[in-house]
């Protein structure tokens, strides 16, 4: 069973979400933090570290003696990441998505492609609880190929909780490709209800289930819950603003460890996603 | 000699564009005759790598001297590759642009001015 939670809109609330959840729902857990701009989920879990890999990418280098400056490598490539100047062939390795296109169709046969880290991906535990998640490495444009080193780690005979990233863009998209049953977090603001709509939208076009959860839900307005029930999308659960759960939140702890009540509510959310999976 | 002028429009009474890569259009122009060609920039607001290629379509015209607001970094290493001078943080219309640079009051540079994807933002 894999689980992603995204939000459309930035900080509603999906990691605190995706770690409360995972430490509530018992042994059998797996949570993958693929916000790898800026993953989190490691300051409140505070899992021991066990592994760590390089993520590498391809990209082209070119072999001067051979090439012949015809422009091939630069025509097929779709992301402007090579360049033929005069006598001279540039690459821009961060824009370069790895295609092989340059190399593929070089009549020279000139290119060939290079390892470079992009990033890395680090697996720990926190007792039973296995977590993994990846960081780019600073000035890197590009977090797909690290989402899918990440991914790779998945453990199928697990539950699979997925930090996405914010956003309804190319890495939100590959961390919740393959998922069984989505949650959206979102908080019922103008700003909170645009972003859950672009949400819906996206899943909707991947053909993904889903529910939702109003964070901050006695705060902003009534057009979210209204929205909710137009579109019929289930609401999972409520989370009020409260003092003490940002407090937590800003301490780096667990709601359901400062305020053990909590455990039950995530434990009755992770029912709630059982029982809609299977329908 | 001909250089090139980053525009808002297609004309010499335009403004210049701040941006390189996502400028509206390229003027290029003679600057002994002030014959010239605008050419609208199809990758304005493309993806990515649109600094490149207008960096590459500047050498293809064979323009000896960019003038324009700010340069990113891939955009100035391709016109450095070209060994194209760039002429930063001109504003105003391109008309007086062109005097300006035959008065010889603009001094070209090296080097990019503006943060990567920066061009985005406006």
């Amino acid at each position: 069973m894999i689980i992603p939670i995204l939000s459309g809109k930035g900080g509603t609330g999906k990691t605190t979400i995706a770690t409360n959840l995972a430490v509530s729902v018992g042994k059998n857990v797996q949570l993958l933090d693929c916000d790898v701009e800026e993953p989190n989920a490691h300051l409140f879990l505070k899992p021991a570290i066990k592994d760590r890999q390089s993520v590498f990418i391809q990209i082209p280098r070119i072999d001067k003696t051979k090439c012949s400056c015809c422009g091939k490598c630069q025509e097929v490539c779709a992301y402007n990441a090579v360049a033929v100047i005069k006598e001279d062939v540039l690459i821009f390795p961060e824009l370069c998505h790895s295609c092989g296109a340059c190399s593929y169709f070089c009549p020279q046969k000139a290119i060939d492609e290079v390892d470079k880290e992009v990033g890395i991906v680090e697996f720990g535990v926190r007792d039973n609880l296995q977590f993994v998640h990846g960081t780019m490495n600073v000035g890197e444009a590009i977090s797909i190929p690290v989402i899918k080193s990440v991914k790779r780690y998945m453990n199928s005979t697990r539950t699979i909780i997925i930090d996405a990233p914010p956003g309804t863009s190319c890495p939100v998209i590959e961390s919740v490709r393959g998922g069984d049953y989505c949650i959206i977090v979102t908080e019922p603001t103008p700003f909170g209800l645009n972003d859950f709509r672009l949400v819906v939208e996206l899943l909707r076009k991947l053909g993904l289930p889903f529910g939702v959860i109003i964070n901050r839900s006695d705060l902003g307005d009534e057009q979210t819950e209204k929205f909710c029930m137009e579109e019929s999308i289930p609401i999972l659960m409520r989370i009020p603003f409260r003092r003490e759960i940002a407090l937590a939140y800003s301490q780096g702890k667990l709601i359901v460890e400062e305020m053990p009540e909590w455990r039950q509510e995530f434990q009755g959310l992770f029912k709630r996603v059982l029982e809609r999976q299977l329908k | 000699m001909k250089i090139c002028i980053t525009a808002e429009g297609d004309s010499l009474d335009s403004v210049v564009d701040q941006r390189f890569g996502r400028c509206q259009c390229f003027i290029f122009v003679d600057t002994d005759t002030l014959e010239f060609e605008a050419v609208q920039n199809q990758n304005a607001s493309g993806m990515g790598g649109v600094g490149v290629r207008a960096g590459q379509l500047v050498a293809e015209k064979q323009a000896k001297v960019v003038i324009t607001g700010k340069v990113g970094p891939n955009a100035s290493q391709t016109l450095q590759a070209a060994g194209i001078d760039v002429v930063l943080d001109v504003s105003g219309r391109v008309k007086d642009a062109i005097e300006r640079y035959k008065d010889g009051e603009f001094k070209s540079t090296k080097g990019p001015n503006a943060e990567e994807k920066s061009g985005l933002d406006k």
